[in-house]
């Protein structure tokens, strides 16, 4: 593996990282998600060694780099504002790892020329950063990162500066400079649709813990706790007795997508909640006869309807995802 | 049209001071232009030209002296927290509220011989009061400069001191700039001090002095106006070059 990052643990400022254990492997893209306070962003410093920790210790290539100084690393760093140096044009930001380096000048030259033409910035090599659209200051960010062949590439919320469709496209781009460049990136962010496009691991954050880590497809479909499917978007926790496919809590039966048995808890996304006057005629297997009080909360665009109207409703909900398995739970 | 007449009423106010400070400077110039023979005279005497020459040289090592010091005191203290730290910076501050006088005092008693009538005394009473300029000014410099700018730069190879030189330096200059003009703007116009540290060798503006009381008004005038031209055109030239640096 690349980086193992062992029990870090940190308190600065509002922040507090406790123990904090994770590796990443050689060309993966792990992502840690985790909503903004969480400590994301203090880990990353952490890591490349801007803050040092209060405990743990960190190896790179199998190396304790915990107490080198951040330039002896390897490790290039991309802050959400992406820290372009404002006094240089852009070729002589991409150009300043090898400058530091002492690279020769027609190496150098050549290094900037193919980062940038992959990058698309070619163009723009000219330009001061105060110029350049958020796509661009992001390419150029990465171009200067990569260009000194960094062991890893420390991402904090690259894509959170930019327009939404911007984001979605430069989403597309990083898949394809990846496969052409071939880097190990760490990515701290607090989007889901990152972490779904890009991750191939996510490890999920919550106030200063790694609470899980695993593939993308498990830890979203799979959260190993309710706080974890809470932040996940799992906001109605159903807790009842399950046998076979059937839960039966409060009094309800639902039927569920897979077999469990025990005591266990379901996680319910309010998006997959459909309110009707009637019936559905559907395939959604779990329909209620039930009455919306006035105070629920967030109902979206029924909301206002509702409040006014505290009659009967049947709503109809189907379970996309099992949360715990059999056993799990109080 | 709407009249926004508090603007108009403030801007009134306001001229008040600018008239304040542009008419005397005016009116010196004006009079002086009436006694054109005394300016001539004054200009080819030597005891004048020497003052002033000393008073330009001893400016400009003062200037030179607070960079040295205060460019890398005022990145300490953009960069770091330290106990004491908001002590140190209240102490930066003092020279400008102690009478000039006092500070002559304080220093002939610290140093006693080691500055009395000497060019190292008209350096160390004008650093004195000049200093704070210099340390301020380039301690905002450094706190404008994004901090995660050096730690990129050090994440990609750069030693502290590298990113001092190639990041924070150059982009924190303009204000480090103005603020040693500032700093010999007030080295060149300090008085008090100096008359209690060095009366000689002889500044203008203790010649000033001197004349006023030796020889009156029409002997000072002369001395006055050239080193108003002098200290107003070396600051607006350098003021000029340091903002279009900037811009």
């Amino acid at each position: 593996m690349v980086l193992m990052v062992e029990g870090i643990s940190k308190d600065y400022r509002e922040f507090h990282l406790r123990d904090v254990t994770f590796s990443v492997e050689k060309g993966e893209h792990f992502i840690i998600l985790g909503p903004s306070g969480a400590g994301k962003t203090v880990l990353l410093e952490v890591i490349a060694g801007i803050i040092e920790p209060d405990s743990g210790r960190i190896f790179l290539n199998g190396e304790d780099i915990t107490d080198l100084p951040p330039e002896k690393r390897g490790l290039a760093y991309i802050p959400q504002n992406y820290a372009l140096f404002p006094n240089m044009s852009v070729f002589d930001n991409i150009a300043f790892g090898l400058k530091v380096r002492k690279v020769p000048k027609a190496e150098i030259g050549r290094k900037v020329r193919e980062l940038s033409e992959v990058l698309g910035i070619s163009h723009l090599l000219k330009r001061k950063p105060k110029t350049l659209s958020g796509g661009e200051m992001q390419r150029v960010a990465i171009a200067r990162a990569l260009a000194v062949e960094p062991e890893l590439l420390l991402l904090d919320e690259p894509f959170a500066n930019l327009d939404v469709q911007t984001r979605g496209r430069l989403i597309n781009e990083m898949k394809r400079w990846r496969k052409e460049l071939g880097f190990t990136a760490l990515h701290v962010t607090h989007s889901f649709e990152e972490a779904v496009s890009l991750g191939d691991r996510v490890g999920v954050m919550l106030n200063g813990r790694l609470v899980q880590v695993g593939p993308v497809r498990e830890v979203f479909s799979r959260p190993a706790s309710e706080e974890v499917a809470k932040f996940l978007g799992f906001e109605n926790i159903v807790e009842g007795l399950a046998e076979g496919r059937i839960l039966r809590a409060n009094g309800l039966v639902i039927e569920l997508p897979i077999e469990a048995s025990g005591r266990i808890r379901v996680g319910i996304r309010p998006e997959d909640i459909v309110l009707s006057d009637e019936p559905l005629k559907s395939s959604m297997r779990n329909t209620f006869q039930a009455e919306v009080q006035a105070d629920v909360e967030e109902l979206g665009e029924l909301g206002p309807r509702t409040r006014k109207a505290k009659g009967r409703w049947s709503g109809a909900f189907s379970i996309r995802y099992p949360l715990f398995g059999a056993g799990a739970g109080a | 049209m709407r009249r926004d007449y508090t603007l108009y009423l403030f801007a009134a106010l306001g001229t008040f001071l600018i008239a304040y400070i542009a008419v005397p400077i005016a009116v010196i110039f004006l009079k002086q232009a009436s006694d054109v023979e005394m300016l001539v005279k004054t200009l080819h005497d030597p005891y004048v030209i020497e003052a002033i020459r000393n008073s330009l040289l001893t400016a400009t090592a003062t200037a030179l002296i607070a960079l040295l010091f205060g460019v890398p005191l005022g990145y300490v203290l953009a960069r770091k927290d330290f106990p004491g730290k908001s002590a140190v910076q209240a102490l930066v501050d003092v020279p400008i509220v102690i009478p000039h006088s006092v500070v002559g005092i304080m220093l002939l008693v610290t140093f006693s011989n080691s500055i009395l009538d000497s060019y190292k005394g008209i350096v160390a009473a004008m650093l004195f009061v000049s200093a704070p300029f210099t340390i301020n000014a380039a301690r905002d410099g450094f706190l404008a400069v994004d901090e995660k700018l050096e730690a990129v730069a050090r994440t990609l190879g750069a030693s502290r001191w590298r990113a001092f030189l190639s990041i924070s330096l150059p982009m924190a200059f303009p204000s480090i700039a103005s603020g040693a003009i500032m700093t010999w703007a007030r080295a060149i116009s300090e008085v008090g001090a100096i008359l209690i540290v060095a009366y000689y060798p002889k500044t203008a503006q203790v010649l000033i002095l001197e004349y006023f009381n030796n020889y009156g008004l029409r002997a000072s005038r002369p001395i006055a106006v050239i080193m108003v031209s002098l200290s107003l055109g070396i600051f607006v030239i350098l003021r000029w070059l340091v903002g279009r640096k900037n811009a």
